[in-house]
């Protein structure tokens, strides 16, 4: 950094006395020309980042005072209702955290709450991301390291939710087990490595917490870093606009103006995160009770970001369980594994199915407006649904009771939108895509309605349309879209399977494509409105 | 037939020597007086006879009352479940129909076609004296699993529920544990002692009228209310910031 002739003597000492040893300016050159366009929705990966910085300040504090241990012990603490109950020493010091430490209740509460908002700022991160194709080249494999930070994110949240020892998370820890258990073959040898001997044992709390504070934080910051190190490799992807180009990125530097922003919004987050944290309720271990293996209470379930696939399990008919020579092999739970992996998996491979199907291997940094992606806006709403059908019957009681429904039909319901919801969201967000594609087409071409009926000198009546500005109609007509690529023969003029599916795949996609407007078609619409609008100030129809 | 008579009347007088030593709670000599029998058998003439049979002797639409004791009727009528409003899965709770008089002649009028649990006593309905903890621990083990641990409810199957517990009067809990309304299993006084079914009551009062220590209860559901919270209410004021915050520079 050059020197600043006005800066105060002390500073210019100071910074002459860091770059010396340090070199730090190559980098403070490199970060803080950083440009980040301005949008909205380019800001929730931070919020994500910010949850997390307050993720760790407060685990921290937790950890002071927190006991991973499941020795026995009798609970003399202010809260009555479990006076001299028997509980483990991590359920009585979550207790002691809650009840006796002081601000102990608000850091566990601003802990969980913002454990609840990562995962909900994550998630909407990533659909950004999906719907704008910002995973697109050269960002494939940021991507991916995005789809492993959300599975560290529900691995450190389910960890820490079991921490306490008390009823709600034990029954969670159980169908951990089940879940373990059912895997054929090896299960029952799973679950008893990770209980160390018969559900629930000792020494889960302890195991859980060597996870929950060191190997998964450790993991999550090094995603952290290795994405954030790659937002500022690949540049910020921006809106198609006006100025906006491939080779370009029209924004705000990092230094001064992104920074100040970023740092104003790190303590309004903070601040949202403290106020949920003071005001409202969560997980109150208290009520639970300790942990036992025989009771259950009506209205378990797990955080919401484990939700899904609680209500995978809750929908699985219960008849998929037979014997193989003895042995049970049940497939009433197994299966929710593999829904977790047909969902991690079918992110992970999604950017390279996507460019294998169009054939476009080009970088691209300006994002697509969904609708002028059709088909992978509907897929992606269609998963929303899929996703949204097996959250919703993980609170199919709590639903049967609010709205008086049956428990049973519920789970019908919550069946038949998991097979037909996605198919319908499917279709309808096609068309809707489709019906906004062309409407901007017509729009470019021939301007906005004005509602004007003018008459002409021969008499014809005709609506007068209001033009376009330049910088609307650029970002209604700049953007290209893939087309349907029949199957190509390779070198030895044969056509492969692969590439039959791949075309096949592609016509899929890419059939009931709307062209994007081409100059000449623009040239063409105005020339026609310029001759019978005779230089009025709106342009009429031709 | 003459057989089966006399099955019956062995069976009716086992059972009702055993429920007589046994239940401590049961059929004390009952403190009703005879214009007290009379007037409720006026009232379940016209009100109850429809389903429950003239002689309360049960019709395929509602069951026999014979021996269900006055502490079942307390509880179904005094909480405005019965007269039911309309054939469901489960008889709603709303207002009583009848005075805590009429009640009063209704239960004497039940509890004098056999015995059966009588209302409680008023020592054990004072949660003050039970130990909250140590209903805590029986609440959870056979409360919890439909009616959730600090009493909120829950769904059971095909549109029947477990009521929301938390403004339920003592009496009316320890009715309700006396007699199993509804889909409710009985603990009897063999399968929870009197002191223990007031130990549960000092339980559900301890926790729905203390104050939360952590803020607004968001409706004691757990994860549920707490997900859709953070979405509706966290992600919606987050969305809100991030607008504001692009706002200018556009």
């Amino acid at each position: 950094m050059s020197t600043d002739l006005n800066a105060p003597p002390a500073l210019a000492a100071t910074s002459k006395w860091i770059e010396e040893r340090t070199g730090a300016s190559a980098a403070v050159k490199e970060f803080g020309r950083k440009i980040f366009p301005a949008h909205w929705s380019f800001m929730l990966g931070e919020v994500a980042l910010y949850s997390f910085i307050v993720l760790v300040l407060s685990g921290t504090f937790l950890t002071l005072w927190f006991h991973p241990a499941m020795g026995e012990t009798h609970y003399e603490g202010p809260w009555t209702p479990l006076k001299g109950v028997e509980v483990s020493e991590a359920y009585a010091s979550t207790l002691y955290i809650s009840f006796e430490v002081r601000g102990g209740l608000f850091l566990r509460q601003i802990h969980h709450w913002a454990a609840l908002l990562f995962m909900a700022a994550l998630s909407i991160h990533a659909l950004r991301i999906f719907f704008t194709g910002a995973y697109r080249k050269p960002r494939e494999v940021n991507w991916i390291v995005g789809v492993g930070l959300v599975a560290m994110g529900m691995a450190a949240g389910f960890t820490g939710y079991s921490l306490p020892d008390d009823l709600l998370s034990g029954n969670g820890l159980r169908i951990i087990d089940g879940l373990l258990k059912s895997i054929p073959l090896i299960g029952t040898y799973l679950s008893f490595f990770l209980f160390g001997g018969e559900f629930p044992g000792t020494d889960i709390v302890s195991r859980l917490y060597s996870v929950h504070i060191m190997i998964v934080p450790a993991l999550l910051i090094a995603l952290i870093g290795v994405h954030l190190m790659f937002v500022v490799i690949h540049k910020h992807t921006q809106w198609p606009g006006a100025g906006h180009t491939e080779k370009n990125v029209v924004g705000e530097p990092v230094l001064p103006t992104f920074a100040a922003k970023g740092g104003g919004f790190f303590f309004m987050i903070f601040g949202l995160l403290s106020a949920m944290a003071g005001l409202f309720t969560i997980n109150p271990i208290w009520n639970y009770g300790p942990y036992d293996p025989s009771p259950v209470s009506a209205g378990t379930q797990p955080d919401w970001y484990i939700g899904w696939m609680d209500g995978f399990l809750r929908l699985l008919p219960g008849w998929m369980e037979f014997y193989v020579f003895g042995y049970p092999i049940s497939l009433n739970i197994f299966p929710a594994l593999l829904a977790a992996a047909v969902l991690f998996g079918g992110m992970v491979v999604w950017p390279f199915i996507e460019a294998w199907i169009s054939g476009d291997r080009r970088e691209h940094h300006i994002l697509d407006r969904p609708r002028n992606a059709p088909t992978r806006t509907a897929l992606g709403v269609a998963v929303i649904i899929w996703y949204c059908a097996m959250w919703a019957a993980a609170s199919g009681d709590l639903i049967a009771v609010f709205f008086h429904m049956s428990l049973n039909d519920m789970i019908y319901v919550f069946r038949t939108l998991f097979f037909v919801g996605p198919v319908i969201g499917y279709i309808v967000t096609k068309r809707i895509c489709i019906g906004l594609q062309r409407k901007d087409r017509e729009i470019a071409l021939h301007g906005f309605e004005s509602g004007e009926i003018i008459r002409l000198p021969h008499g014809e009546y005709q609506e007068r349309h209001k033009p376009l500005d330049e910088h609307e109609r650029w970002r209604l007509t700049a953007f290209q879209t893939p087309s349907y690529v029949p199957a190509q023969p390779d070198a030895r003029g044969k056509v492969s399977g692969a590439e039959k599916a791949r075309a096949a795949l592609s016509k899929f996609f890419y059939e009931d494509r709307v062209e994007p407007v081409t100059k000449a078609e623009l040239d063409e619409a105005h020339a026609a409105h310029a001759v019978e609008g005779h230089g009025s100030t709106g342009e009429l129809e031709h | 037939m003459a057989l089966l008579v006399l099955l019956l009347m062995g069976l009716m007088l086992t059972g009702g020597a055993y429920a007589l030593f046994t239940t401590s709670s049961t059929a004390k000599a009952e403190e009703y007086s005879a214009s007290d029998i009379d007037g409720g058998k006026k009232l379940f003439v016209s009100n109850c006879a429809t389903c429950h049979g003239a002689g309360a002797q049960g019709t395929p639409n509602g069951p026999s009352l014979i021996g269900v004791g006055a502490s079942a009727v307390d509880f179904q009528v005094g909480t405005g479940r019965m007269p039911l409003q309309a054939s469901g899965p489960q008889a709603p709770v709303k207002k009583a129909q009848f005075s805590d008089d009429q009640i009063k002649q209704l239960s004497a009028y039940v509890a004098s076609l056999g015995p059966g649990p009588s209302i409680p006593d008023s020592e054990y309905l004072d949660a003050s004296k039970g130990d909250a903890a140590a209903g805590g621990g029986l609440f959870r083990t056979n409360c919890a699993m439909c009616h959730n641990v600090v009493g909120a409810g829950g769904a059971l199957t095909r549109g029947k529920y477990a009521p929301n517990l938390q403004q339920v009067s003592e009496k009316h809990l320890y009715e309700a544990m006396q007699t199993g309304p509804q889909n409710m299993p009985i603990f009897n006084d063999a399968n929870l002692t009197p002191e223990q079914k007031r130990d549960v009551i000092s339980y559900v009062r301890t926790v729905s009228e203390t104050p939360s220590p952590g803020g607004f209860k968001l409706g004691a559901l757990g994860p549920v209310a707490e997900g859709l919270f953070v979405w509706f209410f966290g992600l919606a004021a987050v969305i809100g910031i991030t607008v504001w915050l692009t706002a200018r520079s556009k």
